[in-house]
């Protein structure tokens, strides 16, 4: 071969060829970087009190928090209160406020509806008439802190760190505290599933590695079937398969290993997720392990075997390190997907099989606190980054083999 | 030096084995993969203490077939390897001892030059001090002194090679395997190490079995040649009695240039026989144990053709017709047209006065009987 000047196209044909990519870009941004910026913003960025109280809110920040505020912040809550109840805001309102301190979607919405229809003397009778709440400082300090257009409180609250009165930042008393264990034992599950993922895909791709062509497409097909079919389907059939008068069970009793009134319970808890999980993210160990494997020669354990050493000294000191980028590869790509899994805990975990994606989803979906359900979202985001970038130091991105 | 001196040591000790003794024995050995082909067949074969031995061949003739059985990749389907006489047939290639430099160099991509070195000898558990000095003085050997650090995967092709070759010696084995390890490097590279391999192998007194399919590597290397061909030995000899004496067929074609005539046995008289070619006798040696009436193929190297002899030197003497001509420096290539074959060679030192000749001349050739073996006869098809 021999070298030629690098010359590329005219710069006419390479911006051609940049426009191909326009409607990926396009895509990407439209599908992916939006939603993910909107989202993000939701957990830090919450204007809908803000816009709603902005006089309230300005009265409030003169507010010394400890006494009651006087009659114009009364006045100015009323006003704003009653306008919030025509647009039909009180509600979502309430809702916001009552993230802050529990109870007070009652406290605003009885006081919006005091406003508007049984107007006393002062403004300050008419929201204490609404709800009595409405005299004590808790009330107005839990406004002033829902008011806040920028707030962290989300991820104080997804790390159960909470606020004391002071405003300093406390942990939440131990029986209150959520996240932080949901995401350690997500962390513990995702590190479990990527362990046994590769105990049982490593000898698999080692097998498709060194078969002789035609029965590794055969091989490679059985691992591909399951990766083509539905994940509905896969987790469906774990529960077929393990639940209590499944066909594991069953067969055990049938064999008598296990008493009819002894049956084991294998699915809607942490059993269920670990078993279907493993099974759902094998192909993505097996895939690039096998790649990695089939471009180590085997004139490799021939030398090594050549010059003395037995197979375990082969496997360990050769085959072992050399098939590291793939064993790297398919380990992040396992427990970066498991991290994130959603569907097969929601499915067959039960209660105690529910990883921190099951939270987000509730919140999401449920609580319809997506303030909160962004925060636990960021930090996923976090953690992902985060291993991958202890991945890049220890073993380097530019050798990972992902298939 | 220090390899030397125990080697010595070893001999001593092993009083049963003497120097020139037989090493490693291949005895009717023979390897199929399917039942029905033979990849090496029957072969017989005694390689000596010391000895530079190469099998030489085309592919697929079963050369690094022998190899892989002797390092024990492959188990022989019929038949015994001996190593000192002691059969090896039930054990693995790490307890046979033989280092083995492979055709892609096989150097570990994840260890250093160092670490590639001193990987035969942490699995035999050498204690650290010694391995460091036996890995520098393996590397010392091949003239890599200081590379220890370095990525195998920085390396030249000729620098990997001799890393190839110094983690094969580094634990001291008697017998070395190199299989065309010369194969993947330029020319000049592959003469320089062709020198190299045979300075250490001396250096060492090792056995060395070495394969190749290149003649030229072959002859400059070895001390006996064993040509293979269709999983068969065809001869073993020396690199100088490969090509004065080739006792088959196939040999003299792929031991250097040589001039090939079909005939008929016409006549024998003892170790010589009348060989009838088209209308012309030719008087021959009787290389090949063939009847009156029997095919057989001249062999005549083209160096020992004379063109326009004096009348009367050589017993066999033709009219031939110039064809073409090429001066080549040290020698003139003439191709003439003689005995109906149009591509015979005759090449003539260039001397003073070495008769110029030019195309459509009409020359007298000759030859003597004795440079002239009656071989073997097979079909062209063969050709190597």
């Amino acid at each position: 071969m021999t070298e030629r000047p690098a010359v590329g196209p005219p710069a006419r044909t390479r911006l051609r060829a940049a426009g191909l990519t326009l409607p990926l870009v396009a895509f990407v941004g439209f599908s992916f970087l939006f939603p993910l910026g909107t989202m993000l913003s939701r957990s830090v960025y919450d204007p809908l009190v803000a816009d709603a109280l902005p006089e309230t809110l300005a009265l409030l920040e003169e507010w010394d928090g400890e006494t009651l505020p006087g009659e114009p912040v009364f006045a100015a809550a009323a006003r704003e209160l009653e306008t919030a109840l025509e647009g039909r805001l009180a509600g979502r309102l309430g809702g916001r406020v009552n993230r802050v301190a529990s109870g007070m979607r009652s406290v605003i919405v009885r006081g919006a509806r005091a406003a508007a229809e049984a107007p006393a003397a002062t403004a300050r009778e008419t929201l204490m008439v609404g709800d009595p709440a409405w005299g004590e400082p808790a009330t107005w300090r839990a406004i002033r802190t829902a008011g806040e257009r920028f707030t962290v409180r989300h991820y104080l609250r997804a790390l159960d760190l909470d606020r004391d009165a002071g405003g300093s930042i406390v942990r939440q008393p131990e029986e209150l505290r959520i996240y932080v264990p949901l995401l350690l034992r997500t962390l513990m599950v995702s590190g479990a599933v990527t362990l046994l993922c590769l105990l049982l895909g490593y000898p698999i791709a080692h097998l498709i590695a060194n078969a002789p062509p035609r029965r590794a497409r055969w091989l490679i097909l059985l691992v591909l079937v399951p990766f083509w079919t539905s994940l509905l389907v896969r987790t469906t059939a774990w529960i077929v398969l393990l639940q209590t008068h499944g066909v594991v069970n069953s067969l055990l009793v049938a064999l008598g290993i296990v008493a009819d009134d002894g049956r084991i319970a294998m699915i809607y808890n942490m059993t269920g997720t670990l078993v279907a999980m493993t099974h759902v993210l094998l192909p993505f160990m097996v895939l690039p392990l096998y790649s990695v494997m089939r471009t180590i020669p085997s004139h490799f354990m021939r030398a090594a075997s050549s010059l003395g050493a037995n197979r375990r000294q082969s496997f360990f000191r050769v085959y072992w390190p050399l098939t590291l980028p793939g064993t790297a590869a398919g380990s992040l790509l396992v427990f970066i997907l498991a991290i994130g899994y959603y569907i097969t805990p929601a499915l067959v975990g039960g209660s105690s099989g529910q990883l921190f994606s099951n939270m987000i989803a509730f919140h999401m979906q449920t609580s319809l606190n997506w303030g909160l359900a962004a925060a636990l979202g960021g930090i996923l985001f976090v953690v992902v980054g985060a291993l991958y970038v202890v991945y890049d130091r220890l073993v380097g991105a530019s050798s990972l083999k992902l298939g | 030096m220090r390899y030397r001196r125990r080697r010595q040591r070893e001999t001593a000790k092993e009083v049963v084995v003497p120097d020139d003794a037989t090493y490693v024995e291949f005895e009717g050995v023979s390897k199929t993969y399917d039942g029905v082909t033979p990849v090496v067949d029957g072969l017989d074969l005694q390689v000596h203490k010391g000895e530079f031995l190469t099998l030489l061949g085309p592919s697929g003739s079963g050369k690094t077939t022998c190899l892989m059985m002797l390092a024990g990749f492959e188990a022989p389907t019929a038949g015994a390897i001996r190593i000192r006489g002691r059969p090896i047939g039930d054990l693995p290639p790490r307890k046979r001892g033989i280092g083995m430099v492979f055709q892609n160099y096989a150097l570990f991509p994840h260890l250093t030059v160092g670490q590639n070195l001193s990987f035969p000898l942490e699995v035999r558990r050498v204690d650290p001090e010694d391995t460091r000095k036996r890995v520098a003085r393996a590397l010392g050997l091949v003239r890599l002194e200081g590379y220890e650090n370095r990525k195998t995967t920085q390396l030249s092709g000729g620098q990997q090679q001799r890393v190839a070759i110094a983690r094969a010696l580094v634990f001291e084995p008697d017998l070395v395997l190199m299989d065309e390890p010369l194969g993947a490097l330029d020319r000049r590279l592959r003469e320089e190490m062709q020198y190299e391999i045979r300075r250490i192998q001396r250096t060492l007194g090792i056995t060395c079995i070495y394969v190749t399919h290149d003649q030229q590597e072959a002859m400059v290397l070895s001390d006996r040649v064993a040509v293979f061909h269709d999983g068969r030995l065809q001869q073993i000899a020396t690199p100088e009695g490969l090509y004065e004496e080739p006792m088959r067929n196939f040999v003299a074609r792929f031991i250097g240039e040589n001039n090939r005539l079909s005939g008929r046995i016409e006549n024998i008289d003892g170790a010589v026989c009348d060989v009838r070619v088209g209308d012309t006798v030719i008087r021959a040696l009787r290389v090949v144990p063939g009847e009156v009436g029997d095919l057989t193929t001249l062999s005549i190297r083209p160096e020992r053709v004379g063109l326009a002899p004096e009348p009367g030197l050589f017993a066999n003497e033709f009219e031939a017709r110039v064809e073409d001509l090429t001066f080549l420096g040290d020698h003139l290539r003439v191709v003439v047209s003689v005995l109906g074959a149009d591509d015979f060679i005759v090449k003539i030192p260039n001397v003073v006065g070495h008769g110029a000749v030019i195309p459509g001349d009409r020359v007298r050739i000759g030859w003597t009987p004795t440079d002239c073996r009656a071989l073997d006869h097979k079909p062209e098809s063969t050709e190597p």
